[in-house]
């Protein structure tokens, strides 16, 4: 008696304890804890997996840099140094005069000194430093880049108004997004992957554009292009701007950016905040350039290029375009969270649509009912009141798995319940196995307990073993699965614990209550 | 209720010979069928391209739906009905990651019901770009590959109880894959390379049943990857976690007739190695057949209802579990005789 009260207390505390846990997924008003977590192959949704281009990230970094060395030259009045960014990375110096070495390599040391000196060579009176950045900062960068990327990110699908979503960083330089439910897959993967870098330069009116164009493009400017769509005939535009390089400001002073409409044409526009700082740039680059025009570039592609007409104070500004109410919405979304540091790169997507996800689940809950009724019903028929008991801890397995799913907040997959299927028809085995000694028992003469007992001790060793080349299975799967096919190794693995505990723990305590105080001379098996 | 009466005795080794036969032919069917198609068929997950799952209200032609594609530029996909054939689902696949571009899947959905006439709803798109495709193709070979690894440390040492020797095999496998990959031997010929050393070990180190075991894992996987192969069947992330699965199950057979074969070697030791075989699988017989048979109920039921993303998944499993019921009945079994024969010349 004492022996098996334990056990008893042990078999009610874990049927409680799943109950507990799965009341929430069938019933969540009743108690606010954790549901079980379906997978977006089962509520529908979109799945990304971006690669944030760390290369671009260091590229422009040195660019930077580079302009940085060039507004130090010019400050110091250091003249003849040319300064170029090469090979993507690197930054080549060439000092055309002797006397500027010397001042060039002091202004190094003294600004600049974290970076590495690849070569230095001399040709035809032309002094060339090629540098670049060294490898552990560049490693930093490369992180940073991406942290910057996945709080970007963040930012803007948090403000895109998705419930639940799932972004994280993947290996080094990869972001995996999930959005459950989402219906409008493209505006979300246009608002996430749009790098939005929003710069202010100056356009050249006092050189030829034409002349540009054919290819005669003067120092420190360059052409970006305005692309119009008609809303009418669907074909697009490009109308080029010759630009000063230099950038002037740019989205990172911004601090708020709202949508509003035009009273006079009804239209919507974004109208930006800049923080003290910008302000003050701002206003100073409206002073220095009245009648001047001043592009608005999104990206790389002139927005507006609007005349300056007087000086702003204030930091206050309008984009203007031909936008609709959606894209401004955003446009604005993606100033206010942030340029990304790098342009990232889709390598995958996965998008379910929500009628999909409904059927996946009804037909394999269907699956799992009619499959599972087919064991259960076969089992009473073979193993009479023996199989009663089998089915009993069949069912009883399903709770198990359940709850564990929702105590560990795994993920539910539709191989996942493909999974607990598959459970149904392999926990059998180990109450066949059981079963089919205490039959072999029983053949030999013995009585229905010590066959019971001999059944019991006999089969328990082989069912721990060929249960456990399964979990090795699942656990390996789990290891390397990724997504729906992992949910499939939780609920096998699951599936396997359960069904040990249930075959060889419950199974044997039913049939220990029903002999217990009862003289049993045949047993229905 | 009782299929097996407990006096059978099929006399299974027996007829070894013949189920020999069966093995070879199957596995020269499926191996040549593999090298006919140039390896198995591998799904988006490995190769990457695009998948796009449609759904027409009405049925429609392919042609009609080939006509669409084509003015969308996607002329190289291939367009396969799917799932019920009243659901007027269809699949199309293309080798091309092409979907990133804006307005990808609206593109596809006006060109569609443009050229069958009809409402178009898409249903599902995958799209695995060239670099996820790879890694996916190494992580599923590197599953295999520690599956088999983990699961050959364990058959060693649960059935010899030889749990030094199955560590230094577990060194020595160690070893010469770590040789092979300097070699720089690509994924799937490491984990021949591992099998065939595996097998040398187990015959110089005396470890039968292992040995037994791993054969019939083989002919197991090969013939369900061949029949796969024969029907045309892509292979995907879910195909593989199927074959695991398969390995696991096949195995779980395999544990229990050795199991009774060395309880009954215990028992009868004084009879022929042929007798206490043949009774032992048929001492097994009845529970390997009713747990195939209750495996079966479950995953045909799969099969039959569980809708065509799952479809391929439930098939792979149903050709596992009757061939692994099979293979523990006529394969692993038999090849303990074969050792017979070399203590003998001992």
């Amino acid at each position: 008696m004492k022996n098996f009260s334990w056990k008893l207390v042990l078999v009610f505390v874990v049927i409680l304890a799943a109950i507990i846990y799965i009341l929430p997924s069938l019933k969540p008003a009743l108690w606010p804890h954790k549901q079980i977590n379906l997978g977006l192959d089962l509520q529908g949704g979109m799945h990304l997996v971006l690669e944030v281009d760390t290369e671009k990230a260091l590229e422009s970094t040195v660019e930077r840099i580079s302009q940085e060395i060039r507004e130090q030259l010019k400050k110091e009045r250091i003249r003849n140094v040319a300064i170029d960014r090469v090979e993507g990375i690197k930054i080549s110096a060439r000092v055309k005069k002797e006397g500027s070495i010397e001042k060039f390599r002091a202004l190094l040391d003294d600004e600049f000194r974290d970076l590495r000196e690849l070569s230095d060579s001399k040709v035809d009176g032309v002094q060339t430093i090629v540098m670049d950045i060294p490898d552990s900062d560049r490693d930093q960068i490369e992180k940073l880049a991406v942290d910057q990327a996945l709080e970007t990110i963040r930012n803007r699908i948090d403000q895109f108004g998705v419930s639940e979503p799932d972004i994280r960083r993947q290996g080094e330089n990869r972001i995996l997004i999930q959005l459950p439910g989402i219906k409008n897959t493209q505006r979300a993967k246009d608002l996430i992957g749009k790098t939005a870098l929003l710069e202010f330069k100056l356009v050249d009116d006092t050189q030829s554009l034409d002349s540009a164009l054919k290819g005669n493009l003067p120092p420190g400017r360059e052409i970006l292009y305005q692309i119009d769509e008609d809303p009418q005939t669907q074909r697009t535009s490009k109308t080029p701007f010759l630009l000063k390089k230099r950038t002037l400001l740019t989205g990172a002073y911004l601090t708020d950016a709202r949508v509003q409409i035009d009273s006079q044409f009804n239209e919507p526009y974004v109208s930006i905040n800049f923080d003290k700082k910008g302000a003050r740039i701002f206003e100073r680059i409206t002073a220095d350039n009245v009648q001047k025009r001043l592009a608005i570039v999104l990206d790389n592609s002139v927005y507006s290029a609007p005349v300056i007409q007087e000086k702003i104070a204030g930091g206050q500004a309008r984009i203007t375009g031909r936008f609709t109410t959606e894209e401004a919405r955003d446009l604005a979304i993606v100033l206010r969270a942030g340029a990304l540091p790098a342009p990232v790169n889709i390598l995958e997507e996965r998008t379910v649509g929500p009628s999909l996800g409904a059927d996946s689940i009804r037909k394999g809950l269907l699956s799992m009912c009619i499959g599972g009724l087919l064991v259960i019903i076969f089992m009473v028929i073979y193993y009479r009141t023996a199989g009663l008991i089998a089915d009993v801890a069949l069912l009883l397995n399903i709770l198990l798995i359940g709850a564990g799913l929702a105590a560990f907040q795994a993920t539910l997959t539709l191989p996942g319940i493909a999974g607990i299927i598959l459970t149904i028809g392999m926990a059998v085995d180990a109450n066949v196995i059981i079963f089919e000694r205490i039959r072999e028992e029983m053949a030999l003469g013995r009585t229905p307990r010590a066959a019971i007992d001999a059944g019991y001790d006999r089969a328990t060793l082989t069912i721990l073993d060929a249960n456990v080349t399964t979990l090795i299975a699942a656990l390996v799967l789990f290891q390397f699965g990724t997504g729906p096919v992992k949910g499939f190794a939780v609920t096998l693995s699951l599936g396997v614990i359960a069904s040990l505990f249930t075959a060889l723990v419950m199974s044997r305590m039913i049939f220990n209550y029903i002999l217990m105080n009862r003289k049993v001379k045949t047993l229905s098996i | 209720m009782q299929f097996v009466k407990p006096d059978v005795n099929i006399n299974f080794i027996g007829k070894r010979k013949i189920a020999y036969l069966a093995s070879a032919v199957m596995m020269i069917i499926s191996i040549g069928s593999l090298i006919l198609h140039g390896g198995p068929r591998l799904g988006i997950d490995f190769q990457g391209g695009t998948l796009i799952q449609v759904k027409f209200l009405t049925p429609v032609q392919i042609d009609a739906i080939k006509t669409g594609l084509q003015d969308i530029d996607l002329a190289t996909s291939s367009v396969q009905e799917f799932g019920d054939l009243e659901s007027n689902e269809y699949l199309i696949r293309t080798d091309s990651s092409v979907m990133t571009s804006e307005g990808f899947t609206s593109d596809v959905q006006k060109a569609l019901a443009f050229s069958t006439g009809g409402e178009v709803e898409i249903r599902r798109v995958e799209m695995v770009g060239p670099q996820v495709g790879q890694d996916l193709r190494e992580k599923a070979l590197s599953a295999m590959f520690y599956a088999l690894l983990f699961i050959t440390i364990y058959i060693s040492g649960r059935f010899e109880f030889k749990w030094m020797i199955s560590g230094i095999m577990a060194a020595a496998l160690g070893g010469a894959v770590y040789v092979l990959d300097q070699l720089n031997v690509s994924i799937p010929w490491l984990i021949v390379g591992a099998l065939v050393v595996t097998l040398i070990l187990f015959w110089f180190l005396e470890l039968k049943y292992a040995m037994g075991a791993i054969v019939a894992l083989v002919h197991d996987v090969t013939i369900t990857v061949g029949i796969f192969s024969i029907f045309d069947k892509e292979f995907t992330l879910a195909i593989i976690a199927a074959l695991l699965t398969i390995i696991g199950y096949s195995l779980n057979d395999t544990i229990i007739v050795f199991d009774r074969i060395r309880e009954n070697l215990r028992k009868y030791h004084k009879n022929p190695l042929e007798i206490i075989l043949n009774r032992s699988v048929n001492e097994t017989l009845s529970r390997t057949l009713l747990t195939s048979l209750t495996t079966l109920f479950v995953v045909v039921t799969l099969f039959v209802l569980g809708g065509g993303i799952i479809h391929d998944f439930a098939f792979a499993l149903i050709i596992g579990v009757v061939i692994g019921t099979y293979s523990s009945v006529f394969v692993a079994s038999p090849i303990l005789l074969a050792w017979q024969g070399r203590q003998r010349k001992k």
